[in-house]
């Protein structure tokens, strides 16, 4: 496989290729703030935390640094004004959702996000998707996933699934970076037991 | 709608998993809803995951997860409409069909719809009755619309 050489903080750093940027740089011991990244799964590129400015060819542009793939001479900044203004609305956004998440407030501190900027929305998740892809990829349960979209879009259990699979593994709630996967279980579990119960009384009585 | 006609639908794109909205577009066309059994045949036929096809139904207004009335009525609330009175529009059609914004009576007879922008502004406000558009219409005009489709299905 070939090297690539490109440039990290002003660091030189030597890649192989197919390597993302943000790889390169853990490599050369340079940290990225990441929250939807998991070394078991896929590069998603949800949160979005990640964004570097990269200069290539001759044009600036910002990237996710899970997902882009490193090329030869890139010029890349993880901190920057841009950037730092970038992960800091971010986190804004986050925190209107989930403003007890630790995770959060511990890189809102690093670039001083105000969690009181947006409204709070009770939805407690940040759509990481950290739960779906590693039940649908590690475990290859398929137990939660994706519903609806835009605003709406939200983490849930398959019932069907969940109520086989689900009580003995529980490996996705430590993944979430909120406590939202915890709820949604605990909710769906909830919904799950009377059915069983008033199943009977509908067959009694016709 | 039975389990041959699922089979025969997904068999008709060679239960390949990539036609999933494709087989999901046909039944919703033949079936006008897609239920929960009929959701588990194709999983389990096309080896799609549950969660996958949750995720696809819910994100495609397309797909509707509860039973669907014999007569669909869209009335739109885009701007060009709402200037000219959707409002009222939708007032009657909810009125004469005793159905509200996306709900569907016990009966099956009717759903209601809202939608924001037909593409046709110009003969708002529109509302489209099983298809068929129709431009222009005032509130009378609305409940005779409605009374016809109502008709030709008995």
């Amino acid at each position: 496989m070939s090297e690539i050489l490109l440039q990290i903080d002003g660091k030189k750093v030597t890649a192989k290729e197919g390597m993302t940027i943000l790889e390169a740089a853990r490599s050369v011991g340079v940290s990225i703030p990441t929250l939807c990244d998991h070394e078991k799964l896929a590069p998603y590129g949800a949160c979005r935390v990640c964004t570097v400015e990269a200069d290539a060819r001759g044009t600036t542009n910002l990237v996710a640094a899970c997902l882009q793939p490193v090329e030869n001479d890139l010029v890349v900044r993880t901190r920057s004004e841009k950037v730092d203004k970038i992960r800091k609305v971010l986190l804004e956004q986050m925190l209107a959702h989930a403003p007890d998440s630790e995770e959060l407030q511990e890189l809102a501190q690093v670039y001083g996000a105000d969690k009181d900027r947006f409204e709070a929305e009770s939805s407690f998740c940040i759509l990481c998707g950290l739960c779906v892809r590693y039940c649908a990829e590690v475990k290859k349960k398929h137990a939660v996933g994706f519903f609806d979209r835009g605003a709406k879009r939200e983490i849930d259990f398959i019932p069907e699934v969940a109520i086989r699979e689900c009580w003995d593994c529980k490996e996705c709630f430590p993944l979430c970076p909120t406590s939202a996967l915890q709820a949604a279980y605990v909710l769906t579990e909830a919904l799950m037991s009377p059915p069983a119960s008033s199943t009977k009384g509908c067959n009694s009585c016709g | 709608m039975d389990i041959g006609t699922v089979d025969q639908i997904i068999d008709k794109h060679h239960g390949e998993a990539s036609s999933l909205i494709q087989v999901l577009l046909e039944i919703q066309r033949q079936n006008k809803w897609l239920p929960k059994t009929v959701l588990t045949r194709v999983s389990e036929k096309l080896d799609v995951p549950m969660s996958q096809i949750q995720h696809i139904t819910t994100f495609y207004k397309t797909f509707s997860l509860v039973p669907k009335g014999r007569h669909e009525v869209h009335v739109c609330m885009g701007t060009a409409c709402h200037v000219r009175g959707a409002e009222r529009i939708l007032d009657t059609v909810e009125e004469v069909t005793g159905v509200k914004s996306g709900e569907t009576d016990p009966d099956l007879n009717f759903s209601v719809e809202t939608v924001n922008c037909l593409g046709c502004c110009a003969l708002g406000p529109v509302i489209v009755v099983d298809g068929e558009y129709h431009g222009n219409v005032e509130p009378a005009e609305t409940v005779e619309v409605l009374k016809n489709c109502d008709c030709s299905c008995e």
